[in-house]
């Protein structure tokens, strides 16, 4: 079938500002959108820029606005579109476009590491594993889930007004160390997230849930972070 | 811009940030082509074998005696005695450093059955690959990169390395493009680990990511530095039909199983014992024989992995990921139906040769490269010989990428940086000049395509002499065609078709390596199959190629270091 593109174009570069440009591809009904937005760069305009890698949903490269929600081009199928629709592809909101659909990661990771992302530990390690039941993984087991590609991030419509809002993806790597029961960090990474840029910044509007790619219930877990924080306080009164 | 680092790390994958992690207390810079967490090692799936013996009882000697025997025997002996030894000591790290591994009911790390591991030297599968769901790759790579920036790690994201630098035969630092604003960089380092992956993406059918196109294996091959083994490239025997994405082998640990079009299930005739449990080579032949002999299903290219007898709740709890491609990719529920598979190119287990502190080796006699090392996938220990074992890999990076980043360590303790010249930033800038200014008539994309389409037709599972030959031939005039590419992005900002223009300079050169590589060994052995020498050849070729690029292609051997265990005829 015939499929018809409207990309947003933008090199800083050369143009005053962003335009759309159309193009139109055969493509299979099993084709992945990004199978399409490769062809177009291969044999129409090898200037179009995005970035991707493994091209189903592991790296997290390929996050886009597809018809106005953050989605991965490596996970949306053709055959989920109409011929006759015009399929809309725009970057991720909330970052500063580098080129076309390319975005400035930069301070989404740097608010990931804002957060502490790594087990923190006292204790001497033993010699073998520490223990932890089936039990106590399953509650951070969807979080690791997570493959950093941004789409909660910029869905965000707290994200999209205040850019020091830490964002939900590192709440949800948050809630990953949080929740595993071999860390002793709590504290300190309580107090990284008890402020209003912090967790408190979520206002529940779902929006990350409902783009996540893996499927993560990430606002569920962003309000387990705030119920942590309050029982924490509370058992220091 | 010139950048100064004690120790300078190409790849940010599993290997290069393990040895990162090991050398974070120096000055060391990882490079990377793309962005953080992006890298293939994150698509691994099933596990890390250590015979840590939590599920059943298991022993290291066991686990040597597979891997070997995996190897088909080609795997130098004592470099796989020191990767299995120290295998429960990488995976109890992986553990304290945070990696979220599924437990045992006592809360232990959880262990399933993978292709050829098995307990008493092949008496019947054994539970040794412990793993996070099917998303151990994903998950290992996220805490290596927690634990790098924990450690103050610095990255060049995004940047693409275009040459290594040597100055008076020793390698101090790397020329590199910066893809977001076209700047080009010489990094200074005392040392150089290369750390890039492999090449899957050289053939049309992989579950390789767009990365992986063996830019390090050509980085260094264009150095003067040889190839070891390159003809042995694995085919999974389950890609998901028919985009080739990777459908864990896990999903057989688990008790999945392989069906043909006549509800045969086949691995009974080809592997009595361990059945759908054998290795990636055997498993992949079995699937093409069947398909040849006209038992795909429906008639088609593709056999059955069966996963109904599971249960939904084994399924969603340890492979999520692989159902979620089933479901989005052919909307199918692997609850209820039978995913359809075929084999996809996986892994090359040749590479780049190393001593076992993933030290360089340049010829055949062991003399070591001066300040350059390599680790993971693009280098060749050799612990994987002719086939490589499932959960195998993430063992190798994490041992040898540790390794690599000890004896480095060692090694800038002892040295100072040099004084580099400016010429090869200089002719670097002069090829990307040329790149951009060339007006030719080629376009990269027709001559990917017929690279691809190619390896697959002459070089995939089955060769013969015809076929490579042929394929050598369209590779020189690939070449050719090569030398009149038009670039019409003449950006400098994220210009990806320069990026692909020079991958596919070393795409080329890599194929021409595999196809002469494959073409000299006349004899079948792992993953080598050669339809003109079906059988193992242990009097001619129990020996590991080695190819020099020189003028022209050279190819030498070395000898296989045998310890423990004398060639066996390899019955499954």
């Amino acid at each position: 079938m015939i499929l018809k593109f409207k990309i947003f174009r933008f090199d800083p570069v050369k143009d005053e500002k962003p335009y759309y440009q159309n193009f139109e591809i055969e493509a299979g009904a099993s084709d992945r959108l990004l199978d399409c937005l490769n062809r177009i760069r291969w044999e129409q305009d090898p200037t179009l820029a995005f970035r991707m890698s493994c091209g189903h949903g592991i790296c997290g490269s390929d996050g886009m606005r597809i018809n106005g929600k953050s989605a991965l081009a490596c996970q949306k199928l053709v055959k989920d579109f109409k011929e006759d629709e015009e399929i809309l592809i725009e970057p991720l909101q909330v970052f500063r476009v580098v080129r076309d659909l390319v975005v400035d990661m930069d301070p989404f990771f740097e608010k990931y590491n804002s957060i502490k992302p790594y087990l923190i530990t006292k204790a001497h390690a033993p010699e073998r594993e520490r223990l932890q039941s089936v039990e106590e993984h399953r509650k951070y087991e969807d979080a690791i889930r997570c493959i950093l590609c941004a789409c909660c991030t910029a869905s965000c419509p707290v994200n999209q007004e205040i850019e020091a809002f830490i964002g939900p993806a590192a709440l949800v790597r948050a809630f990953r160390y949080l929740f595993d029961s071999r860390d002793e960090g709590n504290q300190e990474r309580i107090a990284l997230l008890d402020h209003e840029d912090g967790a408190w910044g979520c206002k529940t509007k779902w929006r990350c849930t409902r783009v996540c790619p893996k499927e993560i219930p990430v606002t569920k877990e962003i309000f387990e972070i705030k119920k942590c924080i309050l029982e924490s306080k509370k058992s220091k009164k | 811009m010139n950048f100064r680092h004690d120790l300078i790390i190409v790849g940010a994958g599993l290997a290069g940030l393990r040895a990162a992690v090991e050398c974070a207390d120096e000055d060391v810079g990882v490079v990377s082509k793309v962005l953080p967490t992006r890298s293939h090692s994150g698509a691994a799936q099933g596990g890390i074998t250590a015979s840590i013996g939590n599920e059943e009882e298991d022993r290291w000697e066991w686990h040597m005696f597979d891997t070997v025997k995996g190897s088909d025997y080609l795997a130098d002996q004592d470099a796989v005695e020191v990767m299995v030894r120290d295998a429960p000591r990488a995976v109890y790290e992986l553990e304290h450093m945070g990696v979220p591994f599924n437990r045992t009911r006592d809360g232990k790390i959880a262990q399933r059955t993978f292709g050829g591991h098995t307990r008493d030297y092949g008496e019947k599968p054994v539970k040794r690959a412990c793993y996070a769901a099917d998303r151990t790759g994903r998950v290992v790579l996220d805490t290596l990169y927690d634990q790098c920036l924990r450690r103050g790690v610095k990255f060049y994201p995004e940047h693409y390395v275009l040459s290594l630098v040597f100055e008076d035969g020793r390698c101090g630092g790397v020329v590199s493009f910066d893809l977001s604003s076209g700047e080009l960089d010489l990094l200074e380092a005392k040392a150089v680990l290369l750390a890039t992956g492999g090449c899957g993406k050289i053939y049309e059918t992989t579950s390789n990511g767009y990365a992986s196109t063996g830019d390090g294996l050509d980085l260094a091959y264009q150095s003067c530095i040889p190839l070891e083994d390159m003809e042995f490239v694995q085919f999974h025997p389950t890609g998901l039909y028919p985009l080739g994405i990777l459908v864990s082998e896990a999903a057989r640990g688990e008790g999945g199983v392989l069906v043909n079009g006549l509800g045969e299930r086949f691995m009974e005739r080809y592997a009595p014992t361990v059945k759908d449990l054998a290795p990636r080579d055997i498993i992949s032949r079995a699937i093409l024989t069947e398909i040849k002999e006209g038992r795909g299903v429906d008639g088609k290219d593709f056999v059955h992995l069966d996963l109904t007898r599971l249960g939904e709740a084994k399924i969603t709890e340890r492979l999520w990921e692989i159902t979620s491609f089933a479901r989005i990719y052919l909307g199918i529920d692997p609850v209820h139906t039978p995913i359809p598979v075929l084999p996809t190119c996986h892994y090359i287990m040749g590479g780049i040769p190393t001593d076992m502190d993933g030290r360089v080796l340049i010829d055949e006699k062991g003399m070591a490269a001066k300040g350059l090392y390599a680790a993971g996938e693009c280098a060749c220990v050799s612990v994987h010989g002719a086939n490589r074992l499932g959960c195998n890999s993430l063992l190798d990076v994490l041992v040898f990428g540790r390794r690599s980043g000890i004896a480095i360590k060692e090694e800038i303790s002892k040295s100072e940086h040099q004084a580099l010249s400016s010429e090869p930033l200089r002719l670097a800038k002069q090829k990307i000049a040329g790149l951009l200014a060339h007006e030719g008539s080629e376009k990269i994309d027709g001559i990917r395509r017929s690279m691809r389409s190619l390896m697959m037709e002459y070089c995939s599972i089955f060769r013969n002499e015809n076929g490579l030959k042929k394929g050598l031939e369209e590779i020189g005039s690939l070449k050719e065609r090569y030398n009149d590419i038009n670039l019409q992005d003449k950006g400098r900002s994220f210009n990806y078709e320069l990026m692909e223009a020079i991958e596919l300079e070393h795409q080329l050169s890599i194929c021409e390596a595999i196809l002469l590589s494959a073409l000299h060994r006349k004899e079948s052995r792992g993953a080598h199959i050669r339809e003109d020498y079906p059988e193992r050849d242990d009097r001619q070729y129990l020996k590991h190629t080695l190819i020099f690029r020189n003028q022209k292609p050279e190819i030498r051997y070395k000898p296989v270091k045998i310890t423990r265990f004398q060639p066996e005829e390899r019955i499954y």
